[in-house]
């Protein structure tokens, strides 16, 4: 369409021609409706599996209902607060009100467990202090909270109260990036011995780069071999990278555990043949993790590489070396630069599909290989922190997304989809 | 006891929940750790219960994990019917409205059970322990306190240990010399908790981390650790079958696994008769004898046979400081001590 319009003629200031002009607009209004038509189930589909998750998921990381669920007038009240000394009486008789009304609720279970994500030892003192709660006519509030804990007599515990009292947290994404908010409502970085995530975030990239130039230095002679024979063979030769392609990860995963254990296939080979006189530790350690994913991800390195390599006609490296330049130097030349857009796509494939990567370092590396999607996995299952396991996706999304605006701005992806032809 | 094989078991639960929704309405079923556990089930609960009440049981395993159940009780299409579950998880379900508040009329008289098997939610189906088992081939001399663990000059050799914070850090501040009674609340302390992870620190690189129940019996049997934290009764099915395994039992660490009902079970009549039948001191029994797991009713440990009595977890001389696993405590901590146990581990 941005062709056509390109190349209709400039507006002239004559009637008859404007109308004209407004003919063509409709006529090109009409096109435009009817190719919205034809793509519109699938942008519907598209947006139903694959915008409105990741929005969700987004929104997930910074989501914060539960304690203005269960506390909508006192929150609403602490946020009036200033925080310097304890809050009115008007707070206290709220907040003892809204707790006899949810007592015994899953919506007070889900504010306690939300406040001990916080402070250890919160989920008791709120179960604790529910069982005061229906009040006795006439009793004051204050006491009463204050009897039952101590804790309601500090400022601390309702600033915490308070600094919750939003919809929307940063908490788990700081969180994700070992950071986190203390009691003076600043950000600092989290105590060494619980940080974690960044060196998890840096590990996932560090392995995924590795796998990613291993699969390459692997993936591209054999590329261009199968690239340079007979249909025939080339066709064997694919089914053979492609068989392995087939098979499900669990069977392949589980087949390396068994072939690389200490009393396993490989290891009983190298003692026999007098390389070691002991068995190496091949698996749970990151030997083990780097085999099977370079073995895993490899078809997505050779499949793009062989395309592009299939498509260079041979022509221009017998030009160069009837020219007198000699092979190595006419390879490095003349065909090397033609690969590129498949280096840069089997490269990009790779290294994001291994950044998603969990089943094969949860099942083949010790706690030292685990990457992010690990710990989604765990906050997903074990904990049900899905706030931290949203935040942790969020910033692996965010990554990669970085990732492949830098790549491309490095290779130009307009460049690339024309050399990809 | 917590996990069995995780992919294994998102399988099972695939093609369960597939079975359950296209088979019969009347099918119960029944969801848990999986491996010699559930064969024992099967034998002492599953088989017998169809065999008088004609009622069909669907058994399927999970790993312990929360989020199906709540995904599936917030979706308001549940598909289990029973579950069995480690105390802390049904203790926080509980409480946040996954399970149901079951009517123990429906069930068996109250006085009949240890009082702590009893809560809310759950029901007590059997007392386990977590135990120093330990390869006596590979061990020159007998381990006898969870210091001769941390003990690498006595005992060289790999450790095996549950990968997470729960047990691993009591262990370590009773091999640290802290007595049973004061492990949670040492553990409760910022201190006890560094001294606990400082205590880890001396055997870090000899540890063999593993997460299912079946692993230990495995490492030992095959050499590549020379003790390791078991669940009493694995160890004790690998001596059936003839490994060289023994217990260590002082100090062991006790816990319920109890029966709990997703809210919104679909088949909840039958899953209480299932509860009923389970409870009964006779089932209990056969269930003690096809793995040793102690009885939750008082009557069934009195028709115990002595042999096998001699292995269970309340055992008296078994028992003689054991340290139960504090319920409250793990429910309250998990969520920062696994996630400074995940930042310690991955250094």
């Amino acid at each position: 369409m941005t062709q056509y319009s390109a190349t209709m003629p400039a507006p002239l200031d004559t009637a008859p021609e404007a109308s004209l002009q407004s003919r063509l607009r409709r006529a090109e209004r009409m096109n435009k409706l009817k190719y919205g038509a034809l793509i519109l189930p699938l942008a519907i589909f598209l947006m139903l599996t694959f915008v409105w998750p990741i929005a969700a998921l987004l929104k997930r990381s910074v989501d914060n209902p539960e304690i203005i669920t269960a506390f909508p007038q006192t929150s609403a009240l602490l946020r009036g607060w200033n925080g310097q000394a304890l809050p009115d009486d008007g707070v206290f008789a709220a907040f003892a009100g809204e707790m006899a009304q949810i007592k015994g609720t899953p919506v007070l279970a889900a504010a306690a467990k939300r406040l001990n994500m916080e402070v250890p030892g919160f989920r008791s003192l709120m179960m604790r202090t529910v069982r005061a709660t229906p009040l006795e006519a006439g009793a004051s509030a204050r006491e009463v909270l204050i009897d039952a804990d101590p804790r309601w007599g500090e400022t601390a515990t309702w600033q915490l109260l308070a600094r919750n009292a939003s919809p929307y947290t940063m908490r788990y994404l700081l969180a994700s990036l070992d950071h986190k908010v203390n009691e003076q409502g600043k950000v600092v970085a989290t105590s060494p011995e619980e940080a974690i995530f960044v060196d998890v975030l840096l590990r996932t990239f560090g392995m995924s780069f590795v796998v990613t130039v291993v699969c390459l230095l692997l993936g591209f002679p054999l590329a261009y071999f199968i690239a340079t024979r007979p249909v025939k063979t080339a066709n064997v030769l694919l089914m053979a990278v492609l068989l392995p392609f087939w098979t499900s990860i669990l069977v392949r995963v589980a087949a390396w555990i068994v072939l690389l254990q200490s009393q396993g296939l490989v290891n009983q080979a190298l003692m026999h043949l007098g390389i070691t006189d002991h068995p190496l530790q091949l698996v749970f350690n990151s030997t083990g993790v780097y085999i099977a994913m370079v073995h895993i991800l490899l078809p997505f390195m050779i499949l793009p590489l062989y395309s592009v390599m299939k498509g260079i006609s041979p022509v221009y490296m017998r030009a160069a070396l009837s020219l007198g330049c000699p092979p190595f130097r006419s390879f490095w030349k003349i065909y090397f630069p033609q690969t590129l857009p498949g280096i840069g796509a089997g490269g990009l494939l790779v290294f994001i599909l291994c950044m998603g990567y969990y089943i094969t370092p949860s099942l083949l590396g010790s706690p030292n290989e685990q990457m992010a999607s690990y710990f989604v996995a765990f906050y997903t299952n074990q904990t049900i922190n899905w706030g931290m396991a949203a935040a942790l996706s969020a910033i692996l999304f965010v990554a990669t997304l970085l990732l492949y605006a830098i790549y491309t701005r490095l290779v130009g992806s307009q460049n690339m989809a024309a050399r990809a032809r | 006891m917590n996990p069995f094989f995780a992919k294994k078991s998102l399988l099972m639960v695939a093609l369960t929940t597939l079975f359950a929704a296209t088979s019969a309405q009347a099918d119960v079923t029944i969801i848990s750790f999986g491996g010699t556990n559930q064969k024992a089930q099967a034998k002492a609960f599953y088989e017998p219960f169809t065999k008088a009440s004609g009622v069909k049981i669907v058994a399927s395993e999970y790993n312990g994990e929360q989020a199906k159940i709540k995904a599936m009780v917030e979706a308001k299409n549940v598909s289990w019917d029973v579950v069995e579950l480690e105390s802390p998880e049904l203790a926080r379900g509980c409480e946040e409205g996954l399970y149901e508040k079951l009517d123990m009329s429906k069930i068996g008289p109250k006085a009949d059970f240890i009082p702590s098997a009893l809560s809310e939610c759950g029901i007590g189906i059997f007392v386990w322990s977590t135990v120093l088992a330990y390869n006596a081939d590979a061990l020159k001399g007998t381990p006898t306190s969870w210091a001769d663990f941390w003990d690498l000059k006595k005992f060289p050799g790999k450790r095996g240990m549950r990968k997470g914070a729960k047990f691993t850090l009591e262990f370590a501040l009773l091999a640290d010399g802290v007595k049973p009674e004061d492990v949670y609340k040492t553990l409760g302390t910022k201190a006890g908790v560094t001294r606990a992870f400082k205590k880890l620190d001396e055997i870090k690189p000899y540890i063999q981390w593993w997460e299912a129940g079946a692993q230990p019996p495995q490492l030992l049997a095959a050499g590549d650790v020379v003790m390791s934290t078991a669940y009493n009764g694995r160890i004790a099915s690998a001596q059936k079958e003839g490994k060289k395994l023994k217990i260590m039992w002082a100090n062991n660490i006790y816990d319920f696994d109890s029966w709990g009902i997703p809210v919104g079970a679909p088949n909840k009549a039958d899953a209480y008769k299932f509860i009923a039948f389970a409870s009964k001191p006779e089932n209990q029994k056969v269930f003690s004898g096809e793995i040793p797991y102690g009885p939750t009713n008082v009557k069934g440990t009195a028709m115990i046979d002595k042999a096998v009595a001699a292995d269970l977890p309340t055992a008296p001389q078994n028992m003689k400081g054991a340290l139960a696993s504090n319920t409250q405590f793990w429910v309250e901590h998990s969520e920062d001590l696994e996630q400074r146990f995940n930042a310690w581990a991955a250094k």
